[in-house]
């Protein structure tokens, strides 16, 4: 039988969504190819995540190692490479996360296996792989084709596929495989985790949210967007680069290296709209978007748009907003 | 300690309008401000400081057109001693694996102890030349390093995961590091530093300096191959306000009224 492999991604006890994404897609793409899905787990006292896997995958390979406890890319590369080299999948599908983005490249080149990364659509059509990503900050979709294999891997962007559990169900068997790991010394440890220290505002909490982004241009321009925060009374956020430069400390950055949010009220301004930020603020209630370049992704997740100048637009926002409070 | 820093010459899109060109494969380039990638820009800050801390050398190199030569020049000027430009019109159209086998037939034979790169350019986004040229190269490697801090023969690093956590990695040199945004504060360049760097040499090779043949390279020595490029399907199209700042500004209020979120 035809396989197709998804790698389940987890972290401190938990099994990360775009497992399940995968496992989705892959389900899909298997019904269409006649293939089956097998989830992969690689881990130290994961049988329980492996059971929670098997309403998803018709094969749950299970490989447990104390070495496998933590997330390391040289083990897990050193595990996946003899399990594909073993079953020949057609397609291995792994996270474009911090995991699967460590892991995946370095793997496809020691297979000699092709490789799209970020792919936000995948599909098998006689056995040639067709992918969809992006370019340029999200302004460009992208299809592409992976050169003739007899097996392909893909790295998916997070939230490009809504998890269901496939019906009718599929009541997958565990399959529990011992480690090929050896005591062949690591040049890559894992010491430990690190949580930056809470600071003094928790953006997830707020009901109203004004985030700016790097079209602000300048720390300087911060009091326009203070005042307009405060008039409407909603907290400030913000995009990645302004964290970046110490405008605003780390715990304001909204998107996948920072917060998620939802809040009743987000205005982004400034701010292009690429995937990262996205995933951080699209299940908003309300969503408001100034940008001066009416081509900003941005748009395609706002409810309401405003293409100009941030600098015209912000202080004459502040005060009819002030205007009608009173 | 010896370091070499990969850099890419990246056009500048966030706020350009973008159009495809004729062959649908691409984007008409003409108009388009280019620059150092921006993930580029923190790693080669990254080694920078580390040659002023450690001493060394950092060398620059990039695959890329005559063009790049300026995302080079400024490498100089920020502080690198000497730049590589791989410049062959059989590399067009290479994906990260093809760029990944040039960058190899050139650094296998140079002298290194640190690989620096950025996380991802912004162009393509693969984020994943570095990975695959530390496999070719068969050092170890992280990627989306927030914190580097070396110490005899050894790195930690902090690498950044999903919401705000990082792990910290011990990982032996010589290494390959590709960098995330934040890690440090680029420097700007001096007039100072721009004038000495105009003088500075940059080594220009070519695909038969490299080894490698024209099967190995652009698109016939790539995994990936462009169809087409489009611009994406709207999931959600925003209701566009339009007037004088006066008359959007009055709609935008009246909406939150209406709410209550105000
Ligand atoms: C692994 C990884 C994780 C990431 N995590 C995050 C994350 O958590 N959060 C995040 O935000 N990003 C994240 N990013 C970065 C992300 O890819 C983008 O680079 C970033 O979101 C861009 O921020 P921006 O929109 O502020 O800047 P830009 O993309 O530069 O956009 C600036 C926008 O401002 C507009 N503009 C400029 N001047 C004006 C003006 N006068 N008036 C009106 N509009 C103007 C421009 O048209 C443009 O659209 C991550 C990237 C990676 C690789």
């Amino acid at each position: 039988m035809v396989e197709i492999f998804v790698l389940t991604e987890h972290r401190q006890g938990q099994i990360r969504d775009i497992t399940f994404e995968m496992l989705t897609k892959a389900h899909e793409i298997a019904g269409n190819t006649n293939a089956e899905t097998t989830a992969l787990i690689l881990g130290k006292d994961v049988k329980d995540k492996a059971a929670a896997l098997t309403e998803y995958a018709q094969k749950v390979i299970l490989i447990e190692d104390q070495k496998l406890e933590n997330f390391n890319s040289e083990f897990y590369q050193k595990v996946l490479t003899q399990l594909i080299k073993e079953h020949k999948p057609i397609l291995t599908m792994i996270g474009h996360t911090s995991y699967g983005i460590e892991l995946t490249p370095r793997l496809a080149a020691a297979l000699n296996t092709p490789l799209a990364t970020d792919c936000i659509d995948v599909n098998l059509e006689n056995k040639t792989l067709h992918v969809t990503r992006q370019m340029y900050g999200g302004k460009v979709n992208v299809n592409a084709v992976l050169t003739q294999a007899e097996s392909y891997m893909v790295t998916i962007r997070q939230a490009a596929f809504t998890a269901q559990k496939p019906q009718p169900p599929v009541n997958g068997q565990i399959i529990e495989k011992p480690s090929p790991l050896t005591e062949e010394p690591a040049t890559k440890r894992f010491v430990q985790y690190v949580l930056p220290p809470p600071g003094g505002i928790d953006i997830t909490a707020a009901e109203k949210l004004v985030s700016i982004g790097r079209g602000i241009k300048d720390q300087a321009n911060m009091p326009i967007i203070e005042e307009l925060a405060n008039a409407i009374g909603a907290a400030i956020g913000c995009s990645r680069p302004i964290v970046d430069k110490g405008w605003l400390p780390n715990d304001r950055q909204v998107g996948s290296s920072g917060k998620t949010v939802k809040p009743k009220l987000y205005i982004a301004i400034g701010i292009s709209g690429a995937f990262q930020h996205v995933l951080g603020m699209k299940n908003s209630d309300l969503i408001i978007a100034i940008n001066k370049d009416p081509n900003a992704p941005i748009f395609n997740f706002s409810d309401y748009g405003i293409v100009d100048d941030l600098f015209k637009i912000v202080p004459v926002l502040k005060d009819k907003i002030s205007e009608l409070k009173s | 300690m010896n370091i070499i820093v990969c850099v890419k010459h990246v056009p500048e899109t966030a706020e350009a309008e973008l159009k495809i060109d004729a062959s649908g494969k691409g984007i008409e380039k003409t108009g388009l401000v280019y620059d150092i990638n921006e993930w580029d820009d923190y790693a080669l800050e990254e080694a920078v400081r580390i040659k002023e801390k450690v001493g060394g050398t950092v060398t620059a190199i990039t695959v890329g057109p005559s063009d790049a030569d300026s995302t080079l020049r400024k490498c100089l000027a920020r502080g690198a001693d000497s730049a590589i430009r791989l410049t062959d019109p059989k590399f067009e159209g290479s994906d990260a694996y093809a760029i990944a086998k040039i960058l190899h037939s050139v650094i296998k034979n140079m002298q290194y102890d640190l690989i620096l790169t950025g996380l991802q350019a912004g162009d393509d986004g693969y984020a994943a030349v570095s990975q695959i040229l530390a496999e070719m190269l068969g050092i170890p490697h992280a990627t989306m390093v927030k914190k580097l801090e070396l110490d005899n023969g050894s790195a930690k690093v902090n690498r950044e995961l999903e919401g705000g956590l990082e792990e910290v990695l011990e990982i032996k040199l010589p290494a390959l590091f590709a960098v995330s945004t934040g890690i440090n504060e680029p420097r700007y360049v001096s007039i100072m530093g721009i004038r000495k760097a105009m003088q500075k040499e940059i080594k220009v090779l070519g695909l038969a300096d490299t080894g490698l043949t024209e099967a190995d390279v652009g698109e016939q020595g790539s995994w990936l191959k462009i169809e087409k490029l489009y611009v994406p399907p709207v999931e959600k199209q925003a209701e566009l306000i339009k007037g004088s700042p006066e008359e959007v500004a009055e709609k935008i209020a009246e909406i939150l009224k209406a709410r209550g979120l105000i």
